[in-house]
């Protein structure tokens, strides 16, 4: 094994790594205000990119302004959710809430295929396809827009929630919601809010995966499941935690494609997952629970 | 008291399952009804684990899937009898959910979610990607139908009577259980375990108890799927079944077995119904399950309650106004 | 003849950096009722979480008759005959009042699993002799008639009592109670007071009690051990106890208890 293959793996690894992330980041922030799994976040990732390859070749806009549309109409999809399927059972116990996403997972993934069908589609990469060699490795421009964009967005939601007011009053309510009311924050709004997050989140993560991943109405389901065990991996509650936990699974799951057998990397995610769950019960970030009697 | 009240719900559902076929018109009906008693099957475990002692699963798809391709492979590939051959299919989901439950089941909600999701997503894979013994993702094919003492079940009407009565047998073990020492230990270890081990429940052992209970009542319902259908493939053992065993658990109102039964029937009818619309049916269920899910949040065993009771305030007022 | 149920010998609890007891020695005499007080973070719950099992001691020994139990998990103790009540309630809130306090006969009634799963007439005995030890408790604490209510319908008072009836089911030979009175009023408590006298007396059980209520300590003990951040500062009589300055001291110079 040489020193460009290994970096080759890196990079695939980060840059699939970025997007497990990105959909682990809109689990944590929806589960910090609701204390819900949203098992719908995988569907803001397909949306994301199947939406800008719908709006690329039905409107002929070009390639920015589909994906600035597909980046909108998902937020507001959140927003959709959250109101109609949400709301309106907030009292209930959290595993309805769970098997609510549930449906709404099904319902989205089902609407998609009949308006797009089962077909697998790419969306063009942001700037070609010519590779930047580094170190002998072959890094497509896409993954850098990948890793920058994840980036950024880190940056901005770190600024978010420690910078401004919105921000900081959504992490109130994360911490505790009744006294967070008690202080005048108006927590559905912020529930509201976070699902708009994620699924801004989730929507900007697919679009970037798409022209390396291809794209189709049911990869939400692995992106959503990989999702959730960088969350677990980091640490539940803990969104940089979850940032991390992405990519090192990310970084994982490449190592193993590449040194062992692609057909069972997602096995092999799993496997390191759980040997890990069993050592550290509470995730890699996450801290034990402070036992009281 | 309550105990007596089960048993004569089972009897009732007993005897319905033996008379249903008499009103079905045709083996398609028969074919739907089997399927209902093997997600039943699946259902009453994970409502003992989840409903009960509290404890998530979410890769019970992953005891179903292994115990039906143990048994198929050790009857077709190793060419084992039938009988032999569901037994060590059985053997094989049961010993497995030891292990894996001895290390899950220290961790707690969706950690244990989580591990218990890997496990099956672990398993889903193997079945997809071992071609050699399994046949990948086009499936296992030419497995032997069923058959009792050597004695082959040619026709569904038999195998459907194996079936309903296999079901009626788990359910009374379930009855069996939660009506004992050990439901109350379930039932304790759901809501304090430092009060249930102050009680003397050794609480590690009681979940794992539950946890392989379950896995074996979805083992049983694997090697009967397996040769009643004769043909299986992963996509039957995923994820999503996982998650559609709880589903009906929730449907059903989460401790009930009896609508536990029901929310296993009523999603197993569910999408043949709409079968009719032919692409819509995966929105039609998407949607049905947000429905239920907001109108009936105690499922649908909690929602009769309500309509009942409301029925009967309803009929007091009526006969206290004629009163007046 | 003086006989001591359970002996703590040289106990030492570190919660991080905090030292909770500090080379603890503790004793339990066969029949009585012994009081652990102290002012506010003194460390009794602690000890008593350590005899109960909930919490491990980093150093010591624990002695249950003549078994040491220093690493004995919770359920083993309460299978030698240790039951212990909780200061913020812990009655199983998804159960009838009567299995509540069925499920108190777990540890002392066994019986293999496969007589539960096919019901065996052994199994079916078995219900029915929990059940009358079940309801003997619950009249022994004046909750009778309340068996097929849901355990969280019950008041606040009652539900202490439903605690108390779940412990007896046990049939301990030791009985750790945490705080009964907290949030008693003066009468519920009066009512407390002679409950425990009565099931010393009744049952001939040994009772460890750690209690904030002073008239309630000092009215019903038969040995008061006195704690002060994580050390024994006194032990003796209720008579004795009131009138040793030390813990005078540290009542009063600590913080306003309570």
């Amino acid at each position: 094994m040489d020193l460009s293959t290994l970096l080759q793996y890196l990079v695939t690894g980060l840059t699939l790594g970025s997007t497990y992330g990105l959909t682990a980041l809109g689990f944590t922030i929806i589960f910090n205000t609701t204390g819900v799994i949203n098992f719908a976040q995988g569907e803001f990732v397909m949306l994301g990119g199947m939406m800008s390859v719908f709006f690329l070749h039905s409107l002929g806009v070009s390639e920015p302004v589909a994906i600035l549309l597909a980046v909108t109409a998902t937020t507001i999809t959140g927003a959709l959710v959250e109101r109609l399927a949400i709301r309106p059972v907030r009292h209930c116990p959290a595993i309805n809430l769970v098997i609510i996403t549930i449906g709404i997972s099904i319902l989205i993934r089902g609407i998609a295929m009949i308006l797009w069908g089962k077909d697998t589609y790419a969306l063009p990469s942001f700037s070609g396809n010519a590779p930047v060699f580094f170190l002998g490795a072959a890094i497509m421009p896409q993954a850098l827009w990948v890793l920058g964009i994840s980036l950024v967005l880190l940056g901005g939601l770190k600024f978010f929630f420690s910078a401004t007011i919105q921000g900081k009053a959504m992490l109130a309510c994360s911490f505790n919601a009744k006294a967070a009311s008690l202080v005048g924050i108006g927590v559905q709004r912020m529930v509201l809010f976070s699902f708009m997050i994620s699924a801004f989140v989730g929507a900007v993560g697919g679009v970037i995966l798409a022209p390396i991943t291809l794209t189709s109405f049911d990869v939400g389901i692995m992106l959503g499941l990989k999702g959730f065990a960088a969350c677990i991996l980091g640490g539940l509650g803990n969104p940089f935690g979850a940032a991390a936990g992405g990519i090192i699974l990310g970084v994982l799951e490449a190592l193993g494609a590449g040194f062992i057998s692609s057909a069972y990397k997602d096995a092999l995610a799993f496997v390191i997952l759980l040997i890990l769950l069993f050592i550290k019960p509470s995730g890699l970030f996450g801290r034990d629970d402070a036992k009281r009697v | 008291m309550a105990y007596r009240r089960d048993m004569y719900w089972l009897a009732a559902f007993f005897t319905v399952l033996m008379l249903a076929p008499l009103a079905m018109p045709n083996n398609y009906y028969l074919t739907v009804l089997i399927m209902c008693c093997l997600h039943a099957m699946n259902a009453v475990g994970l409502c003992l684990l989840v409903g009960h002692a509290g404890q998530i699963s979410l890769g019970h798809a992953g005891f179903y899937g292994l115990a039906a391709y143990t048994s198929a492979f050790l009857s077709t590939t190793i060419g084992l009898p039938v009988g032999l051959s569901m037994l060590a299919g059985i053997g094989a989901g049961t010993v497995t959910s030891v292990l894996v439950g001895l290390p899950s089941l220290k961790l707690h909600g969706h950690y244990l979610a989580m591990a218990t999701l890997g496990f099956g997503v672990i398993l889903s894979i193997l079945f997809t990607e071992t071609i050699d013994i399994t046949g990948g993702p086009s499936g296992f094919v030419g497995i032997p139908g069923l058959s009792v003492f050597g004695y082959e079940l040619t026709n569904d009407a038999s195998i459907y009577r194996v079936v309903a009565l296999g079901l009626c047998l788990i359910v009374w073990l379930a009855f069996n259980v939660l009506h004992s020492r050990i439901g109350r230990a379930l039932r304790a270890l759901h809501t304090s375990e430092k009060a249930a081990q102050a009680m003397g429940v050794d609480v590690a052992r009681y979940k794992l108890f539950v946890f392989v209970l379950s896995a074996f009542f979805s083992s049983v319902a694997g090697v009967l799927y397996a040769h009643y259908l004769t043909f299986i493939a992963p996509a039957s053992f995923g994820f999503m079944f996982s998650v559609e065993i709880i589903v009906m658990v929730v449907l059903g109102g989460m401790i009930s077995v009896p609508g536990s039964i029901i929310g296993a029937f009523f999603l197993t009818v569910l999408p043949e119904f709409l079968r009719a619309f032919e692409n819509s049916e995966i929105i039609l269920f998407g949607a049905i399950l947000v429905l239920c899910m907001i109108f009936l949040p105690d499922g649908l065993a909690g929602g009769w309650n309500r309509l009942w009771q409301r029925l009967r305030a309803a009929s007091a007022q009526a006969s206290l106004r004629k009163q007046i | 003849m003086k006989h001591t149920v359970l002996e703590c010998r040289k106990l030492s609890v570190r919660f991080g950096g905090v030292q909770a007891l500090h080379e603890v020695d503790f004793q339990a005499d066969q029949g009585h009722i012994t009081a652990i007080i102290g002012p506010n973070g003194a460390g009794k719950t602690t000890l008593l979480n350590v005899i109960s099992g909930m919490v491990s001691p980093v150093s010591g020994e624990i002695l249950f008759d003549t078994h040491t139990i220093t690493h004995c998990p919770v359920h083993q103790r309460n299978s030698l005959g240790m039951v212990r009540t909780f200061q913020n309630l812990e009655i199983f809130s998804n159960m009838t009042v009567l299995e509540n306090v069925m499920t108190g006969c777990h540890g002392h009634m066994p019986l293999a699993a496969w007589h539960s799963l096919l019901r065996t007439p052994k199994a079916i005995a078995l219900e029915h002799r929990i059940k009358e030890q079940a309801l003997e408790a619950l009249e022994f604490v004046g909750l009778t008639g309340l068996n097929t209510v849901s355990a969280k319908e019950l008041a606040f008072g009652q539900q202490r009592s439903l605690e108390l009836a779940r412990a007896l089911a046990a049939r301990p030979r030791l009985l750790l109670l945490d705080e009964p009175a907290a949030g008693l009023n003066i009468a519920e408590t009066q009512a407390l007071a002679e409950m425990i006298v009565r099931i010393r007396d009744t049952y001939q059980v040994s009772i460890i009690l750690v209690e904030h209520d002073m008239e309630l300590v000092m009215g019903i003990s038969d040995a008061i051990m006195v704690l002060c951040f994580g050390q024994v500062i006194s032990r003796g009589t209720p008579g004795q106890i009131q009138k040793d300055p030390q813990v005078i001291a540290a009542y009063l110079g600590s913080d306003e208890d309570e």
